[in-house]
This record gives C-alpha cells, structure tokens and sequence, in this order.
C-alpha cells in the first residue's frame, strides 16, 4: 500500500482514501454502513458471503466492497436500486439454510444476521423446501456449536490459521454440503479458541459456560482490565444482577488487539464459587470463628502494633491493584519493617542489589511485532502468555526468527530457528553458550558455544530490533539472578533488548508501588527481607494479600512452616483450606470485578477500572481494608477516600522514575542448581495461575489444564524400570508424593515434570529441585 | 301557542306516564342483574386474566426461555433465569410474575413465539400472605394444566385474527 491519497464518491460524498485501501475499509472510517459478514479487519479477506456488494459506476456487475481496490476518480452506491437488489438477494440465499430458531439462539439480540435482516432481508420467506442439518460435533468445555445456522462466513477458520497459528476449525465439503467443524472430533486446543465465538456473526459458535444463561439486552456492560496476565487485557464485563455473566474483549491496538485469552474470557466462572470467603474470621482458642468487621480489624491492628520492629513480613499478589500494593507497603513501612515481596515464586534473590527501579517487558507489544529475533527463555509463550505470543508470532509472519531454550520441548504456532531442549539446570550452561558465541560476559560458567549457540549469536547479532525474554520458568529457576545477567549481557553485546514476562497482572506495578523489600514507593532503598528470607527466617507475623499458601508461592512446603509458626494475617477472596489452617484473622476481601484499582501492564500502560459487581457477602475492597488497618495502627498518611486517591498519590510519588531494565552492578553469583541427576521440571499450568482461575471450572476442564499425572518420557521411565501408567513415588528434599506416570515424549531425558500450583505438588518444594523417583 | 300545549301536558301528568311507561316496560322483560358470585358474566376468549405457562401436548413444556416476554413486559413483572437441561435443552430454571407488579397488559402472551405464557379467563383470586403474589413456574404451569383444554379452545377461536 502506498500513502498516495485519492478521493473516490461514495452515495454522493466525497471521501479521501489511500490507493490500494478496501472499499469497505473507506466507507467504515466514513461512518457509512456496508453489511458483510466474513470480513473482519485483522482477518485476511476472503469475500465469500457477499454481503457487501454495492455498486461501481461502469463496474458490468454489483462488486463486493470488502474486496474492491479504491481507485482514483471511482464513484460508489451503496444503497442504489442495483446494489439494494444485490443486497437484498444474498440475504434471501443466506437465509435458506438458516434455522429460525432465534428464540433458543445464544446469539440471538446480539446477532449480525439477525441485524441485518431487519435491514436488508424480505418479510416473507419464498422457500419451502427442506432446510439444511448439519451434526454438532463436541469442540471442548469452552465453546457450544450449532454448525446448522453456519452461514460459512470462515471467519473462525481463518482466525485459526491466521492469528491462532492452529488450524482446527476447517471447511470440508463444497457448495450446499459445505461444513465447518473439526477435522478429528476433540476439544480445541488453542488459549485463544473463545475467540471464536466474538467472530461468529450468527449463533454457530457461542460460549458454553454462557449456554442459555442470559440475553444480550439483559446485561450491563462495565468496562475493566483483565487480571491474569501482565498484558492487561483491555476487557468489558457483562453484569446482570450483580453477577458477572461473561467477559468480552474490548478493542485496544495498543494492548491486545481485539483479542483476549480464554484465561480473561472464563476466568469469572471463579468469581462465583462455593469457597469465597465472605465474613470476617478470627482464630479463639485455636479455633477460627466468624467475627464482625470491628472485631476482626481491631484484632488485626493488635497483632500488627504487637509485632516487633522489623518483624512484619508482607507477602503480596502479583495480581493485586496498585492501589493495595501501595497501601500494603505504606502500612508494612509505617510498621517499622520494609519487608514486603510480591515474587512470590521467586526462588533466587541474589541479583536484587543491581535492580533497576521499574522492571518492564523491555518493548512494547506492538514493537514486537517488529522485532527480526526473538530469543524465548525459559516460556511456553504460547499457554503462559497468549496475547505476548500472538506479537512474536507476528513478527515470525513478518520474515523475524524466533528462537527459545526451554527445559521442554514445547510446541509452538511458529517455526523455532534455534529450539534448544535441556535440563532445567543446563538453561544457565545453554544461555551462557550464546553469551560466550556473541563474544558476551558469560558471568564465569566455562562454557564452548555448539552450533546451535552460533547460529542464536548470529541471528540475534544481525537483528537490529529484537530481544531475549524471560518467561516464568527462568523467573522460578534457582539460579534466575545468572539467567537475567546473561539475557542482559546478550541483549547488550547483540544491541537488542531484554525483558521478563513476570507472573501476575501487576509486576510492573508492583515496582512502581514498592511492594519489593529494597526499593520504596518514592524510589528511596529500603532494606527489608525478600519473599524467601520471610518465609526462612522467623518473621513473627506475616500479612497476606490475595495469596494462598499451598499454591502462590514458590516452595508450598516452606511456606506452609512459616505460617504455621507466625501470626497470620491474611486478606483474601476465597476460603482455602491451606489459608484457614495458618491464618489467624481473616479478613475478606474483593476480586478485580468488584473493587476499582488500578493495573500496570508489562509495557507500563497505567490502567484503572472502577467495579462491576459489589463483593459477596460483607467482603470489602483490600485498598479499604488496608486504609483502615492503617488508621488503626496510628498511622500517617491513611485518610484517603477513594482509590483514585491512591493512585494519585502514588503516581506523584513516582516522579521521574520510567519502565527502565537497565541492571546495576551486583557480586558475581556461581550457578547453584547444578546439572546432576534427575529433575524437576515445575512451571505453572495455564490455568494453575491464580486463586480465581484455578477455581474457573470450564477452564479446569480444558486439555490445557494438568492432568494430575507425572510426566517423563520413555527413556527415563525404563531407566528408572517405571512402567507407564503406573504409579510413582517422587522424592524432593526429604518430601514426596505419590503419582500417577504418563509418557511424554517433550520432557528431556533425566527430568520429570510437575508443575507447581496444583495439589499435586503442594506437598514438595520448588518447582525446579534435583528428584528421585521410586516405584510406589 | 307553546305556552299552551306546555298547560295541557303537565295538567295531564303527560312526562309521568311517559317514565312509568319505561318503568313498567322493564317490569314485565327478564332482569340481567347478575346474583355474583352465584352468577357469573360472559368471558371473551380475548380475557386477559391470571396467568398460565401452556405445555404441549405430549406433556413438555412450551417455554424455552427466550425472554422475550422478560423484555417486553413494561411493568418489568417478569423475572427468568434459564439454563441448559439434562437433554441439552433450553428451558427456564425459574419463571416469576409478579402480580403486583403486572398491569395485565398482555403483552407477555403477545411476544411469545411458542404460545407458553397465556392470560386465562380467571380473574377470581386473591393473596393472604406478602410473597403468595409471586407466581412461581410451578404455580403458572399447574394452572396451564388445570385449563388447558379452555385455553387451547380460546386461542383456536382467536387464530384467525392474532
């Protein structure tokens, strides 16, 4: 396309245009309406419904304006006798086959055919013959079909190889016995299927978790940020009775598109759970009971005004808003302590000394589609973060390489240039391999680079923009501090950037609210202990916020005998058992529907949302419930009114301070995690992440969920003499488990994988540990 | 000349036989004074009385909960909650009218595709407790029942011109 600029005459006005510009793209930034139905515009044109067909002066015949060229001096009716006639015709043909079943239609209120037959069909149908059926196949918990009101529009079949990079959906069959379905009948396995059901312009693909529960026309719609992952998701929450009925995306280029994860799209299946946590608890004798706010908060205050200098640990979600991380840290620091972490499931700390002051992504979301090398590290990018994911694979579409060291040999929707399998140990020898090939300190581990090393040297150095990401497993490895030196050591001797994908909505924020031990709200250091040295040494009371103990964090174990021995405060949404067993006051709290706040996205957008829905219960706004936990304590700086309020003061806070990567000086750290034996491979399932999605049921009923089974492949089941299917006990640290086995062929030799956040491993440590496996 | 024809007729009491004559007319026809509640008045089969929710009939229920009764209904009566059968069905898991609320306007029967919710010919009846004016599905159902042969016959009569 060229930025020649033409002028063309739609229904008599005249419009300005770019040579080379769809005829429906013009008359869309003009305001004026086209019906159609398989164009959309981030997907390729396939002009097949013929909707859009409107009439070009000295054109033989009516042309479809989603696939016309404008041209210089062209004259176009789209409402001319000819075009109506044309219009009105291909309705007529649409409509034969198409059920009129538009009172038990999902769709129905909502549906673009069903707007444009008021518009553009007849009031009275000439067909009388038989209507087309078509079987419904079974795609998966996410998606309901009715394939017979299919107007074979293909929409969903080009999302999938386009965007999705995965061909599910396809056409079989030409003509009138044309069907759109799955090739081999099974459940999608896209993080991106629910897309599908926006892009259905009739009721063929709708959300089954939505099924028949409400009609369009009854829902309020609440705009808000989707709380799962830290592209902040621009989203909108469909609310009827103080219920969040379902979530739809909202349009963001800068964000995500017009697309957002089945993660954000279901997750609010967990909003209405059996297990929220509604009245206030506080422990008597050993016991907890239900409290009055009063009674809990003035118990609470207790505990903290009790607690020794210095001996508060505050341990926050990585999801949590702005808001309550700012006043979480203002309380635990107007305490005396300045021991507050978000990294939960962070093991090493080592590296904190050379922090910079607002950990970022490194680029931003649309840059990356620009990037010519991406090296992942450590990151099924694919299911940990779908929308970043959708970005790389642009920039692979765009002729950019990707590359990625993984300790599993993940699929992903592009070609992988270099796609190196290893120990979660060797990840460290692996990166340093680059380093050393790109002439780059290798922070002392001796190592000679192989040719796949080069061939990452080489295409990382000719890439004048790219960049190395480090995905959650580098963030959960043992030795992450020597990772992110190398990623920052590559990325400078190759002139590219580097950046991590952090675990939760917030990372970003987190920093910028100074909810990390060294570094305070205004910028200043501070010198409190990290989520680790909480949980090791004697913290005599702990805070927690929006986390529970057996699956937030980054060793349940430790976790477990560190709040088994301190007072335990914990605001949370939901009753855990874990929680209910260590936590002294329980004070609920709301989720992201029902609390306004702000979230800080990987590339720093600053995204407030205000609530849909009131919490359950007497369940209260954290940043509420921190304020007054302040006021009790006789703090400073606790008189704020609204979230805004807090937001505001933090943001001034911030001052100077930008997203920024740039590592400090620290000592050399020499590899901990040392390649010997066997080990486990952890990480956090997709649907593993937070407390609302691993209570989201469709979610949890997805291929992509765990299946409960220890995975390792089939040399090292017969080199430890396991049979598949069979059951293993699996030793970590003194701790084990026992499990199911199931072969799979991903997992590198000598390793077996467990995530971690799931109930499985609750009983182990870390995630990434040195293991034996014993026949149960 | 008036004044004089005037004399004559009020010498001869000529406007009080005039209006016993009326009087004495109705004597001797049939009285239409209803004895209610012994007696009852004609219903047309337009009526728009209690509520019914209509089964078909093999004994399945009308209603498919498109909500389209919910949505007209201008005293906002009608309150649905639906959800997928065990069949895979589109059915209502609950159905309320509240009687207060209604205005028995009749748009509800007007809007519906499959003829589920209907207004009956009853219109005797009366609530001793707060809540009994919340007509359950059950309730409605149970009435549809209990009238459908009236009711199928009334909309019978009235599909030439609905």
């Amino acid at each position: 396309m060229t930025d020649e600029t033409i002028t063309i005459e739609v229904d008599g006005c005249s419009l300005e245009a770019k040579a080379g510009q769809m005829l429906i793209e013009v008359t869309d930034a003009a305001g004026i309406s086209v019906p159609r139905f398989c164009y959309h515009k981030h997907l390729s044109i396939a002009a097949n419904c013929r909707m859009c067909l409107v009439e070009v002066e000295k054109a033989p015949k009516p042309l479809p304006a989603c696939a016309t060229p404008v041209a210089d001096g062209m004259k176009v009716f789209t409402r001319s006798p000819l075009a109506r006639a044309a219009q009105k015709g291909t309705m007529e043909f649409l409509l034969i086959n198409h059920p009129l079943d538009c009172p038990i239609c999902d769709q129905g209120g909502e549906c673009e055919l069903q707007d444009v037959a008021v518009g553009y069909g007849g009031d009275v149908s000439r067909y009388t013959e038989a209507k087309r059926v078509v079987r419904d196949e079974d795609i998966g918990p996410l998606i309901a079909t009715d394939m017979t009101r299919c107007i074979h529009c293909t929409r969903c079949v080009r999302f999938g190889g386009e965007i999705a990079g995965l061909r599910e959906l396809g056409a079989t069959g030409r003509g009138e016995h044309m069907r759109i379905g799955v090739f081999v009948e099974q459940a999608l396995n896209s993080e991106l299927s629910g897309n599908v059901i926006d892009l259905c312009p009739v009721g063929a693909l709708t959300s089954k978790p939505f099924r028949f529960a409400a009609r369009s026309w009854e829902l309020i719609q609440q705009d808000g940020i989707a709380p799962h992952d830290g592209v902040g998701s621009n989203v909108r929450l469909h609310v009827r009775r103080n219920e969040v009925m379902r979530v739809v995306p909202k349009e963001n280029d800068a964000v995500n598109q017009t697309w957002i994860s089945d993660r954000d799209r279901f997750s609010y299946q967990g909003l209405q759970t059996d297990d929220r946590l509604e009245v206030p608890m506080l422990r008597e004798n050993g016991r907890l009971r239900e409290a009055d706010w009063d009674e809990a908060l003035q118990a609470a205050a207790r505990i903290l005004l009790d607690t020794p200098e210095g001996n508060l640990g505050t341990l926050v979600s990585p999801s949590a808003t702005l808001e309550e991380l700012f006043l979480a840290g203002k309380l635990t620091r107007a305490l005396g302590s300045d021991s507050i972490d978000h990294r939960l499931r962070q093991q090493d700390f080592r590296g904190d000394v050379a922090d910079p002051a607002m950990p970022w992504l490194g680029r931003r979301f649309a840059d990356i589609e620009n990037n010519e090398a991406t090296l992942i590290v450590g990151s099924w990018l694919r299911k940990d973060q779908p929308l970043l994911n959708l970005r790389v694979r642009q920039s692979v579409l765009n002729g950019g390489v990707a590359m990625a060291i993984n300790p599993a040999d993940l699929d992903f929707n592009y070609d992988l240039d270099v796609d190196v399998v290893c120990k979660p140990s060797e990840m460290v020898q692996e990166l340093a391999g680059v380093a050393a090939a790109l002439g780059a300190s290798t922070e002392g581990i001796a190592v000679t680079p192989d040719e796949a090393h080069k061939t990452a040297a080489r295409l990382l150095q000719q890439a004048g923009k790219g960049m190395v990401l480090l995905g959650s497993a580098a963030l959960m490895h043992p030795d992450y501090a020597l990772l992110r030196r190398l990623a920052a050591n590559i990325a400078r001797a190759a002139g590219i950037e580097w950046g991590s994908t952090g675990f939760g909505a917030n990372d970003t924020g987190a920093w910028l609210a100074g909810a990390v031990p060294h570094r305070r709200a205004d910028g200043s250091a501070g010198q409190g202990k990290d989520a680790k040295s909480m949980l090791d040494g004697p913290s005599e009371t702990l805070l927690l916020l929006g986390c529970e103990p057996d699956a937030d964090f980054a060793d349940p174990q430790r976790t477990a005998g560190a709040l088994g021995s301190a007072k335990v405060i914990a605001l949370s949404s939901y009753r855990s058992d874990a929680l209910l067993a260590a936590a002294d006051v329980v004070l609920p709290v709301a989720t992201f529907a029902e609390t306004s706040g702000t979230l800080v996205n990987l590339q720093g957008d600053v995204q407030s949302f205000v609530a849909a829905i009131t919490p359950p219960g007497e369940a209260r706004p954290a940043w509420k419930v921190l304020r007054v936990l302040g006021n009790l304590v006789d703090a400073d700086g606790f008189e704020h009114n609204s979230s805004t309020e807090v937001r505001d003061e933090l943001l001034q806070l911030r001052g100077q301070i930008q997203p920024d990567n740039t590592l400090g000086e620290s000592a050399e750290c020499p590899q901990g995690f040392l390649p010997a034996g066997l080990q486990r491979i952890g990480g956090i399932p997709m649907y593993g992440l937070d407390a609302i999605t691993r209570r989201a049921a469709a979610l949890q009923a997805t291929p992509d969920a765990w299946d409960g089974t220890l995975r390792l492949n089939a040399a090292t089941a017969a080199g430890h003499s396991i049979e598949p299917g069979g059951r293993v006990r699996l030793v970590q640290d003194g701790l084990s488990v026992e499990l199911p086995v199931s072969v799979d062929e991903r997992v590198p030799d000598d390793c077996v994988w467990l995530p971690a956040a799931v109930q499985e491993s609750a009983g182990l440590g870390c995630s990434f540990a040195s293991v034996s496996v014993e026949k149960a | 000349m008036n004044k004089i024809v005037s004399y004559i007729r009020s010498l001869f009491l000529f406007e009080l036989f005039k209006g016993l004559s009326l009087t004495g007319r109705y004597m001797l026809t049939r009285p239409f004074t209803l004895e209610y509640p012994e007696e009852k008045a004609p219903v047309s089969p337009r009526f728009r009385g209690l509520h019914a929710l209509r089964r078909y009939p093999n004994g399945e229920e009308r209603c498919i909960a498109c909500k389209l009764c919910e949505a007209v209904c201008p005293a906002l009566a009608i309150t649905i909650e639906a959800e997928p059968r065990d069949d895979g069905s589109r059915r209502t898991t609950r159905y309320d009218i509240d009687l207060f609320k209604c205005i028995y306007c009749g748009f509800c029967e007007e809007s519906c595709p499959v003829d589920s919710i209907v207004e009956t010919r009853i219109y005797e009846y009366h609530f001793e407790e707060r809540g009994e004016q919340i007509m359950t599905k059950d309730k409605l159902l149970a009435i549809g029942d209990q009238y459908e042969e009236q009711l199928a016959a009334d909309r019978a009569a009235q599909a030439t011109v609905r």
